[in-house]
């Protein structure tokens, strides 16, 4: 320690705070962050299986679209199915996130949600007629994944239990409750044969149309909902500050239990577009982990919903293309999940850029930064 | 020993962001004495001892320690200097015993040891003359014994440059004595000692020489025999000023809020407001002095809906319906709803009075969003009231969409007080609302309270400059330990009357 | 029946052991790690390529098998996956201070990904017919038992029968309580997970600890995937197979209040409660589903009870979850 060698000791590298970055400078630096992923995702593949690099980007693309200048469009349908799926679970989470009430139990909510429609589609099946029917499935599974996401608010607003693992195990209580309803209706084959009364209708060319067409509304309400509305104020300050919410006479635990009852009726939406709009049919899988996903969808895209679609749309991108890539190639599917993890860590990791930027010591003597 | 340079500053600059905290600022502290560093609240005092302590690194200049070139780029090379600095934010783990928190981050070679450890703790104690269990938890802790474990963990390192930042303030006169005591042994005993304080008469009291910032720059060094309070207070600010605050005499005093017999326990379960009564005239400013933490704090929230007593009431006198409304047991929603107009200027600004990352407009809508009947907000009137007080109170701002932590304290004042008077109270209570805030500003407050009180709103004003309290206060509240010690009027009281006042139950409550 | 029950609680009990012990000593450090089952699943993986090269390289032959070597290789491979992703998470959360609950999601997404990317790809790679790959042969030096543990009939086979991984991870966990409560290593750990600003003021390194405490709990989790795959499935990997064991070691920490030595208590209760299904009489296979519920609503319990008794000393590290700057201002 002695004090001589300490001299040239001065850190090379300094990190400074910064102050607000202009907003496109900020996006310039996530572009810049997926462009990177991206890139190193081609190198990884074009090295695994020995495509050339830009051939890689081929057969992505193609594994998305498919022929889509062909005038083939099934593969774009199915395409933005997977996005508003996982949109519509991003859209839940996000009031929930920015509240900063770290609700990571999208999957069970949406399971739920599911579930409830899969019930009144089997039990009042023939029994209403479709135009009483369809609405009941609704209404039931927006009130049944509301209802499972208040239950660890409830906790919450009243003991301070962490939400984040409470939400956490409620997905594995809901699976399990899936598992068991399926076996005893499916009769232990493990499956349950789709059923088509109180299926959602069909419109347009494809099944997907009107689920899509229900999340791009979800989506422009929730932006209005978040940035225009009083009780997207109060989102905000909770979140914020809870000291401040106090202060100005916001019931912060109603809030908490009012957002969550949303959070809980949009994941039940996504879980009902899943049942009633697309498969008919249930199982543990339905959801098949994107609750997760969607946590990072909300996280990336800065809760504002129509980033949100950008961000569902890449990752449903990398991960169809990814997949596509592996499976022509041999390679094992989960490619795709790496591929998908290593862009998300890319753009969380430069987000330490967009608030702090480096500095070098020496070349800035003089010089006003 | 003496007049040998400890420690010396030269050409020392940093800035945080578009801020520039210290600049230029040369500085030397010497062995065996005690060097005072004065300069308003925000004049870069902090900051500037942060950067001896190594939390801070300069952007530029250099450090010289016995005369050689020193880089302190972390606390642990801070040690490796002997230098140790007792914050104004304690740094201590609360879980953590007294003993575990000295010994934290040390390489003794004995390894882990604790009870060694408590044996020189015990024995520093002796010398130095502190009394300390070092057996006890931080958090069951008052200020002054973690105080105590602050400086007895920098004596424990064998630190021989002392930096302590705003020592007293949270002391009480007799506990400020004693330390005091204590550091002018160290001094004795060779160490260099430089303490943080804008408070003059310890200044004059305790120090050999006076270092004065203002503004970040460093002004100048007198030696403490050969100066005197006003020659200070000019290098302080710049030019002499005499206080000079206006004071109307209330017209028309009414009563219009009560408090009687309130008690109140905090969460950790201690009573913070032990049988508190007074009452607040319409068209008076009360002002209520006290030491830091005394329950100032607890009584402004209690008023105001955020803390619940355990017995006694609050009652309001509308002066529209003439009823008296019992505001306590009530939300603050709730009492808004009765119709009582109480705004409340919080102590801590960007945690609680606004939102940091929210816009003015955005801000000015935290009173007033829930207005008409619609389920949306309207950002129109906020906006216009955003550009008056931006216009009105002449607040610094890039723009009116800029986030409120972007401004400067002054500024964030100014909007959080716009706010607040904006909504026409008939109460308005304000907790020490010119900390950090430049003279100037200072003013500005201090009109603005004065203008509110002749509209006839009772007027709450926390503060703890006396100075300040004795001049613009009609009649000032005196609490200690969380007791009323005593009512005074504003304009006969003296200032040696109030101190004794906050000071008067102290002794007794710490038992 | 009931030692057998006792038994077999003990061998489930293990991945979570590892796996909680991990998450506490990276807690311990302020960071909430999300990341863990991702790498508990590189850790299984690392050590089944690890185990696979070797047994390839002794021609898929016993006799060919250096005991030692078959036990080190599989550890040292595991060790360096998971302690890899921990590097991969620590650098997220520390040095850039991206959020850690993002982060551990992406990590726990890319881990399981790699997990079975590299478990799919050696499936392939050996044409198996079923979708698993066996390495029985490791797995025999894994799961060695004590030479006297049949001839002590019941208290042999509760206390005695286990492999050597599930001794090593009781030890690790007395050791980190040890280390926690008795060292000054452990006392600077806490004062980082408790208050950063005031262990830095103290000198203490707190990147470096923090770097420290999660690359070693990460490397810790790592072994509980390994001894999963080597000890409870016989050396046996199939894709997914591990589940949801990692969410489960998370949700031990707060069961066992941030102490390993209650880790111990902890993960043998949800081991046993994992088990029940197949020890209960009479059970129908739906009721099963339903049965297995049971770990996850115990925790839901739990989770409750400990929130409603708040007691100073067993609250979260103080900065759970919070970045680090020390020129925030």
């Amino acid at each position: 320690m002695s004090q001589n060698t300490k001299k040239h000791h001065e850190p090379l590298i300094h990190i400074v705070k910064r102050d607000d970055m202009v907003w496109w400078q900020a996006w310039g630096i996530r572009l810049a962050a997926i462009v990177l992923g991206v890139l190193l995702i081609g190198i990884v593949s074009a090295v695994l299986t020995g495509e050339s690099f830009f051939e890689v980007y081929g057969i992505m693309f193609r594994g998305v679209f498919g022929r889509i200048f062909e005038g083939k469009t099934s593969m774009l349908w199915k395409f933005g199915q997977d996005t508003v799926i996982l949109l519509c679970l991003g859209l839940a989470v996000a009031p929930a996130f920015k509240m900063k009430f770290w609700n990571c139990g999208a999957e069970g909510q949406a399971l739920i949600g599911g579930l409830a429609a899969m019930f009144c589609m089997i039990q009042f099946g023939g029994k209403l007629p479709e135009w009483m029917l369809v609405p009941l499935v609704i209404v039931s599974s927006i009130i049944a994944g509301a209802i499972w996401g208040l239950i660890p608010a409830i906790f919450k607003a009243r003991w301070n239990t962490n939400e984040t693992l409470f939400t956490l195990m409620m997905n594995y209580v809901a699976t399990q409750i899936i598992a068991y309803y399926v076996y005893i209706v499916g009769g232990g084959s493990n499956v349950i044969n789709p059923v088509e009364t109180g299926a959602l209708p069909v419109i347009g060319k494809s099944q997907y149309l009107l689920n899509i067409l229900i999340v791009a509304a979800l989506t422009v309400a929730m932006h209005v909902y978040l940035k225009y509305s009083k009780q997207g104020y109060e989102i905000t300050v909770v979140g914020e500050s809870q000291n401040t919410a106090r202060y100005i006479g916001i019931n912060v635990k109603k809030v908490v239990l009012r957002t969550m009852m949303l959070s809980g009726a949009v994941c039940g939406i996504a879980g009902m577009l899943l049942v009633a709009g697309t498969d008919h049919s249930i199982n543990k899988d339905t959801v098949g982990g994107q609750g997760f996903t969607a946590i990072m969808v909300a996280w990336l895209g800065q809760f504002n919903p129509f980033v949100m679609v950008l961000m569902s749309a890449l990752i449903i991108f990398l991960r169809t293309g990814a997949a596509k890539v592996a499976d022509s190639n041999m390679l094992n599917s989960s490619f795709a999940d790496i591929s998908v993890g290593l862009v998300i860590l890319m753009l969380v990791g430069c987000e330490f850029f967009i608030q702090y930027s480096v500095r070098l010591r020496r070349a800035k003597k003089g010089v006003e930064a | 020993m003496a007049n040998q340079a400890a420690i010396e500053l030269k050409n020392i600059t940093k800035t945080f962001g578009s801020v520039v905290a210290n600049k230029n600022v040369n500085l030397t502290a010497n062995r065996g004495e005690i060097l005072s560093i004065l300069g308003e609240n925000g004049s870069g005092k902090t900051t500037l001892m942060n950067m001896i302590s190594g939390i801070y690194f300069p952007d530029e200049g250099e450090i010289f320690i016995d005369g050689q070139p020193a880089v302190i780029a972390s606390p642990k090379d801070a040690f490796d200097y002997k230098i140790g600095m007792i914050h104004q934010h304690f740094k201590l783990v609360d879980v953590f015993s007294a003993a575990e928190n000295i010994i934290l981050g040390l390489k003794e070679k004995e390894g882990y040891n604790l009870k060694a450890a408590e044996a020189r703790i015990s024995a520093i104690c002796e010398q130095y003359g502190f009394e300390l269990d070092p057996k006890k938890k931080i958090y069951t802790m008052a200020v002054s014994e973690k105080q105590t474990v602050e400086i007895i963990k920098v004596l424990y390192r064998g630190a021989d440059i002392l930096i302590l930042d705003e020592p007293t303030a949270v002391l009480t006169p007799q506990e400020t004595q004693k330390l005091f005591a204590v550091l002018r042994k160290m001094r004795d005993d060779g160490k260099s000692i430089i303490i943080i304080t804008h408070k003059l008469h310890e200044v004059l009291s305790l120090s050999d020489r006076v270092a004065v910032l203002r503004k970040g720059e460093y002004v100048g060094t007198v030696e403490t025999a050969k100066t005197n309070e006003s020659e200070l207070t000019e290098m302080m600010v710049g030019k002499k000023i005499s206080l000079n605050i206006e004071r109307s005499e209330p017209k028309d005093p009414q009563v219009r809020l009560e408090v009687h017999h309130v008690d109140c326990t905090n969460r950790e379960g201690s009573l913070v407001l032990d049988d508190v009564s007074f009452h607040v005239n319409a068209g008076e400013i009360l002002g209520v002095a006290g030491i830091a933490g005394s329950g100032q704090r607890e009584l402004l929230e209690v008023i105001a809906g955020l803390q619940k007593t355990d017995s006694g009431a609050v009652l309001y006198h509308n002066p529209k319906t003439g009823n008296v409304d019992l505001l306590q047991g009530k939300t603050p929603l709730q009492i808004r709803e009765l119709g009582v107009r109480l705004s409340f200027v919080p102590e801590d600004r960007l945690g609680m009075g606004l939102v940091g990352n929210m816009d003015i407009t955005d801000n000015m809508m935290l009173r007033s969003y829930r207005k008409g009947h619609s389920a949306f907000l309207e950002r129109r009137a906020p906006k216009d009231l955003a550009e008056h007080i931006i216009d009105e109170l002449e607040v610094v701002t890039p723009g009116i969409t800029t986030p409120v932590r972007r401004l400067s304290g002054g500024n964030v004042q100014k909007v959080l007080v716009g706010r607040e008077i904006a909504a026409a109270p008939t109460v308005l209570m304000a907790a020490y609302p010119v900390r950090g805030l430049d003279i100037n500003s200072s003013y500005t407050i201090y009109n603005l309270l004065n203008q509110q009180k002749e509209k006839g709103v009772a007027v709450i004003f926390v503060g703890e400059d006396l100075d300040v309290l004795l001049e613009l206060c009609d009649r000032i509240l005196v609490i200690g330990g969380g007791k009323v010690t005593g009512i005074v009027d504003g304009r006969t009281a003296t200032k040696e009357q109030v101190g004794l006042l906050m000071t008067k139950t102290e002794g007794g409550a710490e038992q | 029946m009931i030692v057998e029950f006792i038994s077999r609680a003990i061998l489930l009990s293990i991945p979570l052991l590892y796996g909680s012990v991990g998450e506490i000593l990276t807690e311990k450090s302020g960071h909430l790690n999300l990341g863990i089952p991702g790498i508990m699943y590189s850790g299984a993986i690392g050590g089944v390529i690890g185990a696979f090269l070797y047994e390839n390289a002794c021609g898929n032959d016993l006799a060919n098998m250096n005991p030692f070597l078959a036990i080190l290789i599989p550890l040292i491979c595991s060790i360096l996956f998971s302690v890899f992703m921990g590097l991969i998470y620590s650098f997220m959360t520390v040095t850039l201070r991206a959020n850690q609950n993002v982060t551990g999601l992406a990590i726990t997404t890319f881990g399981i990904g790699l997990g079975n990317f590299f478990g799919g790809s050696l499936i392939k790679l050996v044409d198996s017919d079923l979708p698993s790959i066996a390495l029985t042969k490791t797995s025999k030096f894994f799961k060695a038992e004590l030479p006297f543990a049949d001839d002590l009939g019941w208290f042999g086979e509760i206390f005695l029968s286990h492999d050597f991984l599930a001794y090593l991870a009781i030890a690790i966990a007395l050791a980190a309580s040890f280390v926690l409560s008795k060292t000054r290593i452990g006392l600077n750990l806490r004062s980082v997970g408790e208050n950063p600003a005031t262990a830095d003021a103290a000198g203490i390194n707190v990147t470096r600890y923090k770097y420290l405490a999660t690359c070693i709990g990460s490397a810790v989790a790592g072994l509980g995937g390994l001894q999963y795959v080597m000890a409870y499935a016989d050396g046996v990997w199939s894709n997914n197979a591990f589940g949801d064991r990692g969410w489960m070691a998370i949700a031990l920490v707060i069961f066992a209040l941030w102490k390993p030595s209650m880790a111990i208590v902890g993960s043998f209760l949800f081991g046993a409660l994992c088990n029940a299904n197949n020890y209960v009489q009479g059970l129908g296979a739906e009721t099963q589903e339903l049965f297995k519920m049971l770990p996850y609503v115990v925790t839901i319990v739990v989770l409750i009870i400990t929130s409603m008794r708040k007691k100073r000393e067993h609250q979260p590290p103080e900065s759970l979850g919070l970045p680090y700057f020390r020129e925030e201002r």
